[in-house]
């Protein structure tokens, strides 16, 4: 059977992880590859990657990067921030990454996601999406969460799987950073309209939440940052608890 | 020994690099004949489409050379699409056949089988073969990282070495002779696919 996946998402600027992994007792928190093989260690499923500064000049650090982290962890992972051409996917995915994230340029231009899936596979593709509830729908916001565009995200969600998205990194907005648990009723409306893997990310606080956005939300993975950087929950607690809770989980 | 990693511009290559490397062999990332003739054994990785795929390694002259090395014993390891492109065909394809170093086709996951497409993730091998160099010491139930969504339908049974169940049981490894396929990532599955890199280096 496929594993339920646990995926923690670190925050790259410059070629370095910001809000350094607390936890981990790692002499240099911000060494992305140092930081990497302490969730390897852990069990972790896959790792996420975000470049914050994605900027031009940044580009070909990022590229750098990512043949490092490759070069020394064995596991997947996605590279996302950014991303705005066929050549930085290329790019990316030539150095290592399994996957890339889309996220604002697939809003504006998303023929993206169809010649990116139509050239690399839609298995690599993964369009991420950042939802915030505005009365009776959730709205899709870009540029990190800055610019509401009053697409509706269960439609945005449909509309990229059937262009070519292979996954859906879905982020509730209203829930992120509050530690309060996912958002259930977002994760479920998307994962009940498409048919292809969903990320649940924003709002993991406990175990039970991880358990819920499996079981309720219907979720494929459940990400957290801040939760695992800190320290609060291990990779290792969240998984075994799962198992004991039947849930499937590698171990 | 030296391995080589067939660097088409399909996707990952410095995960399985430096994975030879872990174990012990020097590995040859390249794109030239000459080279690959150098080499004791050969990966063949792929991330994308069969047709650019096929296309680009023809345009480098090296869907011959591998048949050619493959003919004369030389130990091959497919990787993900790398192995796909061994087929004969496959339903992605448009204007392009495989290589045709095993018999049968490679046909996309259909949603008649309840499960979401792409397969990604970690699944468990199942029905390992037991005499099977590249899997020796691999137990069933071990799980491997998947990331695809066509698989292979080998015509000749026997050359399966596992399987997989994804809403249909698929073959997830192959052996033939010295050609071995994998549709998962070794070079991602942690332990695990560091000890089936260890295999291929040490005893395919």
């Amino acid at each position: 059977m496929l594993s339920k996946r646990i995926i923690p998402c670190l925050d790259i600027k410059d070629g370095r992880v910001v809000k350094g992994v607390k936890f981990l007792g790692l002499r240099d928190a911000g060494d992305p590859v140092g930081v990497a093989k302490a969730y390897d260690a852990q069990g972790a499923d896959e790792l996420v990657f975000l470049d914050i500064t994605a900027s031009i000049e940044n580009r070909k650090t990022l590229v750098t990067l990512v043949e490092k982290i490759a070069g020394n962890i064995f596991m997947p992972f996605t590279v996302g921030g950014g991303i705005s051409e066929i050549d930085d996917i290329r790019n990316i995915l030539n150095a290592g990454a399994e996957k890339v994230s889309l996220n604002t340029q697939a809003v504006k231009f998303p023929e993206l996601i169809s010649s990116a899936a139509k050239r690399f596979g839609s298995q690599c593709i993964v369009v991420a999406i950042d939802a915030k509830k505005q009365g009776d729908f959730w709205e899709v916001f870009v540029n990190g969460g800055r610019t509401p565009t009053g697409i509706d995200a269960v439609i945005w969600a449909e509309k990229a799987a059937r262009l070519g998205a292979g996954e859906i990194l879905l982020t509730s907005m209203d829930c992120d950073g509050t530690k309060d648990g996912y958002d259930l009723k977002l994760t479920k409306e998307i994962t009940s309209k498409v048919n292809i893997p969903v990320i649940a990310s924003g709002g993991a606080g406990k175990l039970e939440d991880f358990y819920d956005v499996f079981t309720q939300g219907g979720a494929d993975a459940a990400l957290a940052a801040s939760l695992f950087h800190y320290g609060k929950l291990s990779v290792k607690q969240v998984k075994e608890y799962l198992n004991k809770r039947g849930v499937i989980v590698r171990l | 020994m030296k391995i080589a990693i067939i660097d088409y511009g399909m996707g990952n290559i410095h995960s399985v690099s430096k994975a030879i490397e872990l174990c012990g062999a020097k590995p040859v990332v390249t794109n030239k004949r000459n080279q690959l003739n150098a080499c004791a054994k050969i990966v063949l990785p792929g991330v994308g489409a069969f047709d650019d795929a096929m296309a680009e390694l023809e345009k480098l002259e090296l869907a011959s050379t591998i048949k050619e090395q493959v003919k004369n014993k030389k130990p091959l390891l497919g990787i993900c699409l790398g192995m796909q492109l061994l087929f004969e065909t496959s339903q992605e394809a448009k204007n392009k056949t495989g290589l045709g170093l095993l018999k049968g086709q490679v046909v996309k996951f259909s949603a008649k089988f309840g499960q979401k497409i792409p397969h990604m993730g970690w699944n468990n091998l199942d029905d390992v073969s037991g005499g099977c160099l590249l899997l020796n010491g691999v137990s069933a139930n071990e799980q491997v990282y998947f990331c695809h969504s066509y698989y292979p339908e080998p015509s000749d049974r026997d050359v399966i070495a596992a399987n997989c169940n994804y809403g249909v049981k698929f073959a997830c490894a192959l052996a033939k002779e010295n050609i071995y396929g994998v549709q998962f990532h070794p070079e991602k599955s942690q332990a695990v696919g560091l000890k089936i890199i260890r295999n291929f280096v040490e005893s395919c």
